[in-house]
C-alpha cells in the first residue's frame, strides 16, 4: 500500500503537466510529498526510489499477458543500473500529460506498442535518476561524479559504498540532467537478458494478482446487463416481477441509452439469476436481422465493383489488362468470419463514488478514451474521474472499445443507483460472445496472372470488408479518401515486388459492431496474401521460399528483414529436406506492427486429420529486450492465431448469435500444437512489437503446410469448414 | 440457515442457498478470488478446485453437495508437489494474462498427485479442459515436467 499511497502523493505535489514531446518533469520539489509521511522519493513520473531502496517503476501501459510490467521496468532498471529484485510494479493513473502513449499521443495501450514507444522514454527516466543520485553520493562523499559507480543497486566510490534508498531524499533536491548520458547497447545487463523473470509471476501463480473482477468495495452492488438480442434492436419494455423475491435481487432499470436493462444483486449469481428471470420487449426495426450467409453474400456482390482503388501503383484496368495476357490464370475467394476476443476474465470493471467524483477499477486499456467517456456519460468533469488500472485477464484488444462500452455501462448503472453505491459491471461469458466488437467479416478474391515462366504477371486483387476506424476517434488519423487503413493493412503496401498488383476495396455493410482483434486487417490480409502466394508457387512449379525472396529481392530495408526472417525460419524447420508421405511443411512471412515475422508449420495429415507437429517462428523486432517475453508473445499470437483458424466463427442466424460460450466457440486447447520454436533475430535496430506480429503468417503457414501435406487448399476459415479434423 | 464447509482445512460458515454454485460462494461470499470465472459452464477450467483431491469445476459444483468435503484452492495449496508445480510456473515464465493459471495450476497439481511422472499424452489429456486463451500451453507442458522431474528428485 505504501506503494500506492506515494504514487498519489506525487501526483498531489507535482504542478506542472508535461507538454507535448517532452519525457521527463524530474526534479520537482517532494516537500509535499515528504510532509504527508512517506518515505518514498519521486524521480519523475516513472520512478520513486524509497529509503529501503525499493524502486517503484509507474508503467503507463496496462498489463493484459504482454508482458508490458516486466518490459517497461527492465527499461528503467537497466539506466539506474537497479537490482532487478528491488524493483515494484505499480500502473499509472489516468493522465494523458504525463502518461500517454507517445505513438498515440493519448495515453492508452495497443498497436504493440508499449515498447517501442516507451523506449528512449523509461530508460531516460532511469538514467536522469542515477544521475541525481550519482551526484548526491559524490558530494556526501566529497567525491567527482566520475568517481561513482552504480552496480546491481550499489552505488560505490572511493573506497565507500550505499544502497540507492541511502541517496534518494539527498538525490530527491538535485535538478537533473535534461538529456542524460543513456548506455550503449555493448552495456546493457538487463536489457536483453535471456532469463530476467516476469515481475507478475509470482501473483499469477498464487491466486494473490488482482483483476477488477476481483475487487469487492464495501457496499459493493453488481450489475450485469440485460442486453438486446440482436445489434440495433432498442428497448421497448421489459418485466422484471420475475426476479422479484429472488434472493439477492436489488433491482432493474433500463439505460438510458435503451440498449439494455441494467439488472442488480448483492453479488454475481443473484445479478445473473435475476436477469435469467427478467424478460423484454424489444424494437428490432433498424436492428441486423440477417443470417451470416446473407451477410456473406452481400459482401460478395461488392466484389463485383470495388469502391476504392487503394495502390497508387496499380488499378484495376492495369492488372486486367496484364491477366488479359497471362498463360495461366490462378483463383481463389477468401471468407474470413466474424471472431470473439474473449479474453479469459469476461469483462468486468468497478465503479465507485470519490470525494470528488468517481474512481474506475479497470483493466483499462485506452484510459484516454475511457476518462471522458464516463465523465460524460456522468455529466462530471474530466478533473472528477480517476481510473485505476488493474491487471486484465486477457484483452487482444477487446478492453479497447472506441467508446469505451462496458465501462459507460458501469457508469450508467452507477447512476441509475443514485451515484453512492459502488457498482461492478460483470459480463458473463455468454455476454462476451454475444455481444459484438468482433474482428469483422471479409471476403477476398484473388486473380493472378502467371506468364509462360511461371513468374506473376499481374494481380487483381479484391476485397470487402466493414470498416473497423471509421466513426471513431481514430478516423481522422486513419482514414484517407474514404480508406480505412485497418481494412488494407498488410495487403496494399505489401513489400513483394508485385506487377500489376491492384487492391480494390469495398465497404462491407451490418450492424455487427466491430473492432481489432489482434493484429486487426493483417489477421485476414496476411492470409489472403500468403497462401495465394503459395497457390502462384505451386502453379508455377516454383518452391513457396524461392519464390519469396524472388519478391523481395533488393536493398530495401523491409524486404531485406523480411528476407532475413524467411531464411532464419527456413533454415531452422529444415526447409527442403524430404519428409515422410503424409508430412508436409508450409511457410510465410509478414510484417506487421513494425516486427518481421516468418513462420513454418510442419503437419502430418492422415486422411481428414491434421495433427500439426511443429511450428517454426522466426522473428525480426529490432532490438530484443526482453527475449523471453517475445518468446512468449509469439507463442501466444501463433496459439490465437492457429486457434481462430480452426475452429473459431461467430455466426448471425435471423441477426442473432449462434455462439453462446465456448462448448460452441471452440478455442485452442492443450496439446493441438506439438511444439513452438522461436528464433530471434540478432538487431540493433529500434525495438518494435511483438503482442500481434506472431499471429498474421501463423494460419497461413499452417494451411501451406496442409497444402504440402497432400490436403486441401484451405481459402475458407475456419478449417475445420473443410471437413478437416484437428488431433 | 448456515451450511458448513471445509475449505483449505478451515471450517467456513456461508449463508449461500441451495442452488449456488461453489464457485461464487468462494469468490463473492468468501472473497477468495484465487479461483476464477471464465464460462460459468464447466468449459474452461478456470474454476478448478481440488474437492477431496480430484481436480473439480466449481462453477457446476453445489454448495448444498459440499457437506464432509474438503475443498482446496489456489490460496490452500501447500505441500511439496504444490510448490514444485508453483515454482516451475515461476522458472519458466508460464503466465501471461494470468487469469487462467489458477485453475491450471490446481489441474496440475491433481495430475502430478495421481499419476507422479506423466507423458505429454497424460498432461494433454488432464489438461484438455483448461483454457489458456494466452496459449502458455507449450510452456504449462514444459513446467509440469519440470515439476515432476523436481518431486522425483
Amino acid at each position: 500500500m505504501t506503494l500506492i499511497t506515494s504514487r498519489r502523493g506525487f501526483l498531489a505535489a507535482s504542478g506542472t503537466a508535461l507538454g507535448a514531446g517532452a519525457v521527463l518533469t524530474v526534479g520537482f520539489s517532494t516537500k509535499g510529498l515528504l510532509a504527508a509521511g512517506t518515505q518514498d522519493v519521486v524521480f519523475n513520473p516513472f520512478v520513486s526510489i524509497a529509503e529501503d531502496g525499493t524502486v517503484t517503476v509507474v508503467v503507463k501501459h496496462f498489463e493484459m499477458g504482454q508482458g508490458t510490467s516486466t518490459g517497461l521496468p527492465t527499461l528503467v532498471a537497466e539506466e539506474l543500473d537497479a537490482d532487478w529484485d528491488q524493483i515494484a510494479v505499480t500502473f499509472a493513473p489516468s493522465d494523458n500529460a504525463r502518461y500517454a502513449n507517445l505513438a498515440f499521443g493519448a495515453q492508452g495501450t495497443g498497436g504493440s506498442t508499449a515498447i517501442a514507444n516507451s523506449f528512449m522514454q523509461y530508460r531516460q527516466a532511469g538514467a536522469a535518476a542515477r544521475a541525481v543520485l550519482v551526484e548526491a553520493a559524490a558530494k556526501t562523499w566529497g567525491l567527482d561524479p566520475a568517481e561513482i559507480s552504480v552496480e546491481k543497486g550499489v552505488i560505490s566510490g572511493g573506497g565507500k559504498s550505499a544502497g540507492l534508498g541511502d541517496f534518494a531524499l539527498a538525490a530527491s533536491s538535485l535538478t537533473p540532467p535534461q538529456e542524460p548520458l543513456l548506455k550503449s547497447p555493448e552495456a546493457f545487463t538487463l536489457i536483453g537478458k535471456a532469463d530476467l523473470p516476469r515481475k507478475d509471476s509470482r501473483a499469477k501463480t498464487d491466486g494473490s494478482a488482482i483483476f477488477a473482477t476481483d475487487l469487492h468495495l464495501p457496499g459493493m452492488v453488481t450489475a450485469v446487463i440485460l442486453r438486446a438480442p440482436r445489434f440495433g434492436a432498442t428497448l421497448t419494455s421489459f418485466d422484471a416481477s420475475g426476479a422479484e423475491g429472488q434472493s439477492g435481487y436489488l433491482g432493474a432499470q433500463a439505460l438510458t441509452t435503451g440498449t439494455g436493462v441494467a439488472v442488480f444483486g448483492k453479488d454475481t449469481w443473484s445479478a445473473i439469476q435475476a436477469r435469467q428471470a427478467i424478460t423484454a420487449e424489444w424494437d428490432f426495426s433498424q436492428a441486423e436481422n440477417r443470417d451470416t450467409a446473407q451477410i456473406l453474400a452481400d459482401h460478395q456482390a461488392l466484389l463485383e465493383n470495388p469502391q476504392f482503388q487503394t495502390r497508387a501503383e496499380a488499378d484495376q484496368q492495369t492488372s486486367e489488362a496484364a491477366l488479359a495476357g497471362a498463360a495461366q490464370v490462378v483463383e481463389a475467394e477468401f471468407h474470413f468470419p466474424n471472431l470473439a476476443h474473449t479474453p479469459m476474465e469476461p469483462l468486468c470493471c468497478v465503479i465507485a463514488p470519490t470525494d470528488q467524483g468517481v474512481k474506475i477499477y479497470d483493466g483499462a486499456q485506452f484510459q484516454a478514451i475511457t476518462h471522458p467517456t464516463v465523465a460524460a456519460v456522468l455529466g462530471l468533469p474530466p478533473s472528477a474521474v480517476e481510473i485505476e488500472t488493474v491487471y486484465a485477464g486477457g484483452s487482444f484488444g477487446r478492453r479497447a472499445t472506441p467508446n469505451s462500452d462496458y465501462q459507460a455501462e458501469a457508469a450508467m448503472a452507477f447512476a441509475l443507483l443514485g451515484r453512492k453505491t459502488p457498482v461492478k459491471l460483470a459480463w458473463t461469458r455468454e455476454d462476451d460472445l454475444t455481444g459484438g466488437y468482433y474482428r469483422p467479416l471479409a471476403v477476398h478474391r484473388a486473380k493472378i496472372g502467371l506468364d509462360g515462366e511461371g513468374a506473376i504477371a499481374g494481380w487483381d486483387h479484391r476485397l470487402a470488408v466493414k470498416p473497423i476506424l471509421k466513426g471513431t476517434p481514430f478516423e481522422s488519423m486513419l482514414v484517407h479518401n474514404g480508406i480505412d487503413h485497418s481494412s488494407i493493412e498488410g495487403l496494399s503496401d505489401t513489400f513483394y515486388g508485385l506487377p500489376a498488383f491492384s487492391v480494390g476495396l469495398s465497404d462491407g455493410e451490418s450492424q455487427v459492431p466491430v473492432l481489432w482483434w489482434r493484429a486487426v486487417g493483417h489477421t485476414h490480409t496476411a492470409y489472403a496474401m500468403e497462401v495465394s502466394l503459395d497457390m502462384a508457387a505451386e502453379a508455377g512449379g516454383q518452391d513457396p521460399v524461392d519464390l519469396r525472396l524472388a519478391l523481395l529481392q533488393g536493398e530495401d530495408k523491409d524486404r531485406q528483414r523480411l528476407r532475413g526472417v524467411l531464411q532464419l525460419a527456413a533454415k531452422a524447420a529444415d526447409w527442403g529436406t524430404p519428409l515422410p508421405e503424409g508430412k508436409g511443411r508450409g511457410i510465410a512471412v509478414h510484417k506487421s506492427f513494425g516486427s518481421y515475422v516468418a513462420i513454418v508449420a510442419e503437419v502430418a495429415r492422415d486422411g481428414d486429420e491434421v495433427a500439426i507437429e511443429r511450428i517454426v517462428c522466426a522473428v525480426d523486432c529490432g532490438l530484443a529486450v526482453n527475449p523471453d517475453v517475445i518468446k512468449a508473445q509469439m507463442e501466444g499470437g501463433i496459439g490465437y492465431g492457429i486457434s481462430a483458424a480452426l475452429r473459431e466463427e461467430i455466426t448471425l442466424a435471423g441477426g442473432e448469435v449462434e455462439q453462446l460460450n465456448f462448448p460452441d466457440y471452440e478455442i485452442l486447447r492443450m496439446g493441438t500444437i506439438g511444439t513452438i520454436e522461436v528464433h530471434i533475430q540478432p538487431s540493433t535496430e529500434a525495438p518494435t512489437g511483438v503482442g500481434e506480429p506472431g499471429l498474421p503468417p501463423s494460419a497461413p503457414a499452417l494451411a501451406n503446410a496442409i497444402r504440402a501435406a497432400g490436403g486441401p487448399r484451405i481459402t475458407v476459415l475456419p478449417m475445420t469448414k473443410s471437413g478437416l479434423f484437428f488431433s | 440457515m448456515g451450511r458448513k464447509l471445509t475449505i483449505n482445512g478451515e471450517e467456513r460458515a456461508v449463508t449461500a442457498e441451495a442452488g449456488t454454485p461453489l464457485l461464487w460462494v468462494l469468490r463473492d461470499e468468501l472473497q477468495m478470488t484465487g479461483t476464477k470465472f471464465g464460462c460459468g459452464v464447466a468449459s474452461c477450467g478456470a474454476c478448478t478446485v481440488m474437492i477431496d483431491g480430484w481436480p473439480t469445476r466449481s462453477c457446476q459444483t453445489f454448495v448444498e453437495d459440499l457437506e464432509g468435503s474438503e475443498v482446496t484452492t489456489i490460496e490452500g495449496l501447500s505441500g511439496p508437489t504444490a510448490e514444485a508445480v508453483q515454482q516451475a510456473w515461476r522458472d519458466l515464465d508460464v503466465v501471461q494474462c494470468g487469469y487462467c493459471q489458477s485453475g491450471q495450476i490446481m489441474s496440475a497439481v491433481a495430475l502430478l498427485n495421481e499419476t507422479p511422472q506423466p507423458s505429454d499424452a497424460d498432461i494433454d489429456a488432464a489438461m484438455a479442459g483448461n483454457a489458456c486463451r494466452c496459449a502458455t500451453y507449450q510452456r504449462i507442458r514444459a513446467a509440469i515436467h519440470q515439476a515432476a522431474t523436481k518431486a522425483e528428485g
